[in-house]
């Protein structure tokens, strides 16, 4: 019986750990809202089956596993399944917008090289413009990487 | 400003750029030359501005269907009534796109010509290599099934759009390897397309973007994107939408 609870308390703490985490990285602003939501679904879901003995012995004997801990992992890689499609949902907007993004910064790059081209043409004067105009591409590059 | 445009995607082809963008200027007159510098590292933007094209510069490498969107938003904004794409690689031979421009014209009702290898029987010119070939003609299939009409040369980038494909190509355009889906993104949006037959060259310079690694990707990626298409009834994106970020609408 020992080692049940041993089992039991190791997956209590280890979720538990899992909730606190989530928790403090959102508390901290290094998780957004938008994918600890997910994470803390997972987190909780996982806290009440460690906890609730109960539940977990008969949802597992409703379903047909004998040995109930199997369907503590099966309901753990279904969650963790789903937020890995959620990361790959991310990944596939971030770099359509980062395609975007770039597309739009070489056109904008081509209209300002072509009128500072145009403008320089007539006074020579005003020279001047043009490197620092190319110097603001790498500016702009940094911020949108930085802007996670 | 004349009211058609030659889009030339160049990734790192400083050697065969400004050969590219002098023998446009030599054979069609009537056209303007962008050549769109997909995040290349060697000298291929400078070349072209010296050769009198006027240049893109994409900040890093997006691929050709990036770049090529690029060129079609470019293309949309300056107002141009054609646009035709030719490879920054010496490929596609100039001199074709007055019979691309002519067939155009000779239909109204057509929205985009394809120079296609394989539509005459002579054969001759570069027709690339046989596991290629293999590979287009299954393509090929395809998509001449879901079109419902003969489309030999799927994978050519050698085509012309008038302003309906432009619009369409700047708002939504496949991402990598695009030609194939391109095609039936017009078919999809009941956009009229045809082949005429050209001559192709060797490359100039450069390897194919292509390696036979990523061709395996290249057919597994463009048939799931064809298999998907199938699924959807109506397009994404119409044409008065605003540019893509479709995942933006998933889920």
């Amino acid at each position: 019986m020992t080692s049940i609870t041993l089992q039991r308390g190791l997956a209590i703490a280890l979720t538990f750990g899992l909730l606190l985490l989530v928790f403090e990285l959102v508390r901290r602003k290094r998780l957004s809202e938008r994918y600890a939501i997910l994470w803390l679904l997972a987190a909780i879901t996982l806290f009440v089956l460690a906890v609730w003995k109960g539940l977990l012995t008969s949802l597992s004997s409703d379903v047909g596993i004998s040995y109930p801990p199997s369907l503590l992992f099966t309901v753990a890689i279904g969650l963790i399944a789903m937020i890995l499609l959620n990361f790959s949902l991310a990944v596939s907007r971030l770099s359509d917008q980062n395609k975007v993004l770039a597309q739009r910064l070489g056109l904008l790059q081509q209209r300002i090289e072509e009128s500072a081209a145009g403008s320089t043409q007539p006074a020579a004067g005003e020279g001047a413009d043009a490197p620092r105009l190319e110097q603001a591409q790498p500016v702009a590059t940094e911020k949108l990487s930085s802007s996670r | 400003m004349r009211r058609n445009l030659a889009i030339v995607p160049a990734f790192d082809e400083a050697d065969a750029v400004a050969q590219t963008v002098a023998a446009i200027h030599q054979w069609a007159h009537e056209f303007d030359v962008l050549v769109v510098d997909d995040g290349s590292t060697d000298a291929t933007a400078e070349r072209a501005k010296q050769a009198g094209a006027a240049v893109l510069r994409m900040p890093f490498n997006l691929g050709i269907g990036g770049a090529m969107q690029a060129g079609y938003i470019y293309a949309l904004e300056h107002g141009y009534e054609v646009a035709v794409q030719v490879d920054g690689d010496g490929q596609h031979d100039p001199r074709h796109i007055g019979d691309l421009l002519e067939a155009l014209r000779a239909d109204p009702e057509l929205n985009m010509v394809t120079g296609s290898r394989f539509l005459s029987s002579s054969g001759h010119g570069f027709q690339s290599s046989a596991a290629r070939r293999a590979g287009i003609r299954i393509f090929s299939t395809v998509v001449s099934a879901i079109t419902g009409q003969r489309v030999t040369d799927p994978t050519s980038g050698f085509r012309m759009t008038n302003r309906a494909g432009i619009e369409l190509f700047a708002r939504d355009y496949p991402h990598d390897y695009p030609e194939v889906e391109a095609i039936l993104l017009m078919h999809a949006h009941r956009l009229r397309s045809c082949e005429i037959h050209v001559v192709m060259r060797p490359r100039l310079t450069g390897a194919s973007a292509i390696s036979s690694t990523q061709s395996v990707y290249y057919m597994v990626k463009v048939l799931l994107a064809v298999f998907v298409g199938l699924f959807r009834r109506r397009p994404t994106i119409e044409p008065k939408d605003p540019p893509a970020v479709l995942a933006e609408r998933a889920i």
